[in-house]
């Protein structure tokens, strides 16, 4: 199964990198909106983990972007964010998101979510 | 030319006048007021410029060369005072819906009745032969195009120039008595007014530009020809008699123009907004000074052209006769008639509400003839009383006109009128200055001076028409010299006009001023004075101050409503009362409330006029006589409540400042807290999930285990650090932050900050040059906060230089205000200069979160500017040439040393 995970934060990509790959997924990195819709295009990932605050595209375009994509109808976007706000929330599920997760996260619940998918 | 023909013209001119001012009051109607801007305004107030200036003014300069110019200088000089004399006088105006002179003044010496009736009476006496020779005016202009000699005795029945007179008056009665509040603006006249001060102006234009280049060659050549005439040469000199007249005749002129009943009506009565003024100050003097261009040129040339054939009044019609430009002819007829009949129009209205008001009106009430009538009628007797009015006045100025004007020059009549209103300027512009003037001094001022100006100017010309002996002007009144009406008092060094002035004003504002002092004024005056006085402190609250004790049957009050507004504005007004004053107010009351009355009075006061008004609330009240001491009593109270208004106000706006700041610095404060949680949760975040992947896999290997362990240490000293750094800010921003002063060497701070980053400057490649101009700089300062700051900037430095290859320039240079300024330079993107102030500001990253992830806590350069203003310096950005960034902070040197 193909996962991207996209964040700015070398750290917390490092961590996701190393789950996923334990996991046997095939991993693909973004640092930032732009480098996103990319790779989403071209790889067509099945799961995408996704931060809101970025640089350039900001998570919830990246989302709407992609959700209006049909070769992408089978892809599940979850929001890694460290935006907690209900009304925040509330905008990602807006934007078309499959689940919404705050930072600091659990990796255990973050994998059963992904697991969930990938069956 | 055909009478036929001109007959054509002047009612085909007359009629367009109508389309005019009917298009004007339809307009109205639908809110979109043509008159409500700063053009019309002033152009409207250029009904100064009567046939006088038309033709008038030409004549006299061919007899006194400039002399003609001192009236228009007067007003020229005069203008910039409207803001404050008209001004005011609108204010007052309008607030208690005064529209007429007579009113003013009466209203200004407590409604007192036989002020209004003596001021309606010598208006009339004043103002009516300069009516009449506007009539005269006409006829003439009228004759001449029809190239005859005026036959002296036509029945009035063949007269044009009656036919004349009454098109104007049904034009002044249908667009100036459509409504009875005379405070509702007469929008149509107005318009035509403005209308017409375009056409005269065009016209005598267009006259002078035909004389100058086309009569002529050039205007210097009427000049020079002048110059060699042996008439007109002498023209060109100015002796001391001349400048002793230009003084009296500039001042005479001031007066006028703010107290002629017609410029009262244009500027006061009709004025929609008092911006408008500022227009107006500029504009009027404007025209004045193109419409006066070329009375020289046409002067000259005229007598040059046609010499004593024909009288100089009529030069402007005669020399293109005389050249045959008949069309152009046809023009300066249209143009004389509208400078005739703009004034006639405005006159008649004014003295109409005047007569109607304070003559009529009063007459009505006092003798019950309204209670003999049908109250349904009552709004329709006003009407009439007005119409008949104007009728009568428009009659007496044909009587006039043609028993006595024709006699007279343009000229002299109208400086006769201008020294009658002049005549009111101790009572009026006094009056809104001074709070000492009262009834007796105004009554006794104004029949003084109108006395001494019937004996030295009106009684010289009924001399001239041979209604009295000769010599009365020769020898004296019953042979006393010194009662020579043009030389009065033996004063024998001014022309007769300046003497006149003279005289008459010295008495006038002598009487005024002794019988002000003399006579104590009543409660009434003495309340209307301070209303007038400090109009704008009254304006908005001027139902409370006006003084009235009795007790009155609401009902009644609102049945007069009811006659004399009409059912729909009574209804209106009393929502009003309502919204404004009281929302309790409830019409089917006993009263004893001053304010009802007051605001009832003030409406009734534009139909009916101040007195009127008065004496119409006072039959339907029981009144009780005040005192003086009660007005002055309450007027202290308002004055009081004013003043707590406006602390009040004040109190509040501050009071609302406080909070908007408090609002803001607790946003600020929201703000701050949501980054620094922020900022927090991003370690929190990696630490806790490597905890768990730690836990979870007691299978990893032991390098890998290892950097997960190490990055575990490194964000847990990256929330540390940003721990540390908002307690830091928190105290030095709260003053809790005590600095250790020490002297030392500022390039050993540099040298040993560089030392501490050696490490990364070399693994980023990067080259720093550090440039002093002197090796030694002593500081006095706390060291380890400058070395923050210095660490803090290197820091940023390098972060943001050129990747490729970085260049880092420190600086020091010492300035003449024994200051050393310190700068870091990288090569790095540079700063957008909007950014420049609000880096510094420690929540600068919160307020762009939405757009860009803080690099760094975004407290550094906060806490650099605390540090650095702790020591009395200054901190700042700029942007270099070639992209470079330059930060740069500023310390007091201690001392210098050099070694």
């Amino acid at each position: 199964m193909k996962v991207l995970v996209v964040d700015d934060e070398p750290n917390i990509l490092l961590s996701l990198e190393f789950l996923m790959k334990k996991q046997g997924y095939q991993v693909f990195i973004a640092r930032n909106g732009q480098e996103a819709l990319d790779t989403a295009f071209n790889e067509k990932p099945q799961v995408i983990i996704l931060d809101i605050m970025m640089p350039d595209v900001d998570g919830y375009e990246v989302c709407q972007r992609i959700k209006k994509e049909k070769t992408l109808s089978n892809t599940k976007i979850i929001f890694l964010t460290a935006k907690t706000k209900e009304a925040d929330i509330q905008k990602g599920y807006d934007a078309g998101a499959d689940f919404y997760m705050t930072k600091p996260f659990s990796t255990r619940e973050l994998m059963k979510k992904i697991q969930e998918y990938q069956n | 030319m055909a009478v036929s023909v001109l007959i054509l013209i002047s009612f085909g001119y007359l009629l367009l006048l109508f389309v005019i001012a009917q298009w004007a009051e339809n307009s109205a109607r639908k809110g979109r007021s043509l008159i409500n801007n700063g053009w019309v305004y002033a152009l409207s107030l250029t009904v100064y410029c009567t046939a006088w200036t038309y033709y008038g003014s030409v004549g006299h300069a061919t007899r006194f060369g400039i002399d003609f110019l001192a009236i228009y200088i007067g007003p020229t000089l005069a203008a910039p005072l409207f803001w404050l004399v008209i001004r005011k006088m609108i204010r007052i105006c309008k607030t208690q819906h005064i529209t007429n002179l007579a009113d003013f003044i009466s209203t200004r010496y407590g409604k007192n009745i036989e002020l209004g009736v003596l001021v309606t009476l010598l208006c009339l006496l004043g103002i009516l032969p300069y009516i009449a020779i506007q009539l005269k005016a006409i006829s003439v202009s009228f004759n001449i195009l029809q190239e005859k000699s005026p036959s002296t005795n036509t029945f009035f029945l063949y007269d044009t120039s009656f036919y004349i007179t009454l098109g104007l008056a049904l034009f002044t009665i249908l667009f100036g008595t459509r409504k009875v509040d005379v405070t509702e603006r007469h929008e149509g006249i107005v318009a035509a007014i403005a209308f017409e001060a375009v056409i005269k102006l065009v016209a005598f234009c267009a006259v002078g530009i035909f004389v100058c280049w086309g009569a002529f060659d050039t205007m210097t050549e009427i000049f020079e020809k002048a110059n060699q005439h042996k008439e007109l040469q002498k023209l060109f000199l100015m002796n001391d008699y001349v400048a002793g007249r230009w003084f009296y005749l500039c001042s005479l002129s001031m007066l006028a123009i703010m107290l002629l009943p017609r410029q009262f009506q244009v500027t006061v009565v009709e004025n929609v907004s008092e911006k408008h003024i500022n227009k107006a100050i500029w504009l009027f003097p404007l025209y004045l000074l193109i419409i006066n261009l070329f009375v020289l040129p046409i002067a000259f040339g005229g007598k040059i052209l046609l010499g004593d054939t024909v009288d100089p009044d009529t030069f402007v019609l005669s020399v293109p006769l005389y050249l045959d430009q008949k069309f152009l002819a046809v023009i300066a007829y249209i143009g004389g008639f509208s400078a005739a009949s703009s004034m006639l129009i405005v006159s008649t209205i004014a003295l109409s509400v005047m007569v109607s008001n304070n003559l009529i009106t009063p007459l009505f009430v006092k003798t019950g003839f309204f209670q003999t009538q049908d109250k349904k009628s009552w709004q329709k007797i006003l009407i009439y009383s007005r119409r008949i009015s104007i009728i009568f006045i428009l009659y007496l100025a044909y009587l006039y006109f043609v028993l006595v004007a024709s006699r007279f020059s343009l000229v002299s009549i109208g400086l006769i009128s201008f020294v009658a209103v002049a005549q009111f300027a101790p009572s009026i512009l006094l009056g809104i200055y001074w709070k000492g003037g009262n009834r007796v001094g105004a009554i006794a001022g104004m029949l003084l001076g109108f006395i001494v100006w019937f004996y030295t100017l009106v009684v010289p010309t009924i001399v001239e028409a041979g209604f009295l002996p000769q010599a009365l002007l020769k020898e004296g009144f019953a042979g006393l010299v010194w009662l020579k009406p043009t030389q009065l008092f033996g004063l024998n060094g001014l022309d007769p006009l300046s003497q006149a002035f003279f005289w008459s004003m010295l008495f006038n504002f002598g009487a005024y001023m002794i019988a002000s002092f003399w006579v104590e004024e009543n409660a009434q005056e003495h309340n209307q004075a301070e209303i007038f006085v400090n109009i704008y402190q009254y304006s908005t609250s001027y139902e409370s101050v006006v003084v009235w004790k009795g007790s009155a049957f609401i009902p009644d009050i609102i049945s007069l409503m009811n006659n004399f507004l009409g059912e729909i504005r009574t209804q209106k007004a009393l929502k009003v009362f309502a919204q404004k004053y009281q929302s309790n107010f409830d019409p089917h009351k006993m009263t004893t409330d001053p304010q009802f009355i007051n605001y009832a009075e003030r409406l009734l006061a534009g139909s009916l006029g101040a007195v009127s008004a008065r004496m119409m609330i006072a039959s339907v009240v029981r009144e009780e006589q005040i005192t003086k001491a009660e007005v002055v009593n309450i007027l202290k109270q308002s004055q009081k409540l004013i003043k707590l208004n406006t602390e009040l106000e004040k109190t509040s706006k501050a009071l609302q400042n406080a909070n908007a700041k408090l609002k803001k610095m607790d946003k600020l404060k929201d703000d701050f807290i949501s980054t620094i949680t922020h900022e927090l949760r991003t370690p929190i975040t990696s630490i806790k999930a490597f905890s768990e992947i730690l836990v979870d896999n007691t299978d990893l290997e032991e390098d890998e285990q290892q950097h997960f362990l190490h990055t575990i240490i490194r964000e847990t000293n990256r929330m540390e650090r940003l721990i540390s750094q908002v307690l830091d800010l928190e105290k030095l921003q709260s003053g809790n932050a005590s600095l250790h002063f020490s002297c030392f060497n500022i390039h050993m701070l540099i040298k040993d900050c560089l030392d501490t980053l050696k490490q990364i400057v070399k693994e980023k490649n990067i080259q720093i040059d550090l440039i002093t101009i002197e090796e030694t700089t002593i500081l006095e300062a706390d060291y380890d906060r400058i070395t923050q700051v210095m660490l803090n900037l290197l820091y940023n430095a390098i972060k943001f230089c050129n990747e490729q290859n970085g260049i880092i320039k420190i600086i020091t240079t010492p300035n003449q205000h024994n200051q050393l300024e310190i700068s870091v330079i990288d090569n790095g993107k540079g700063i957008d200069p909007q950014y420049h102030e609000v880096i510094f500001h420690k929540f600068y990253q919160a307020e762009n979160q939405q757009f860009k992830k803080p690099k760094g806590s975004g407290l550094g350069l906060a806490i650099c500017k605390q540090i650095i203003e702790s020591h009395q310096g200054k901190i700042w950005v700029e942007n270099l040439p070639e992209n470079l960034t330059k930060f740069s902070f500023l310390l007091p040197l201690q001392q210098k040393m050099t070694e």
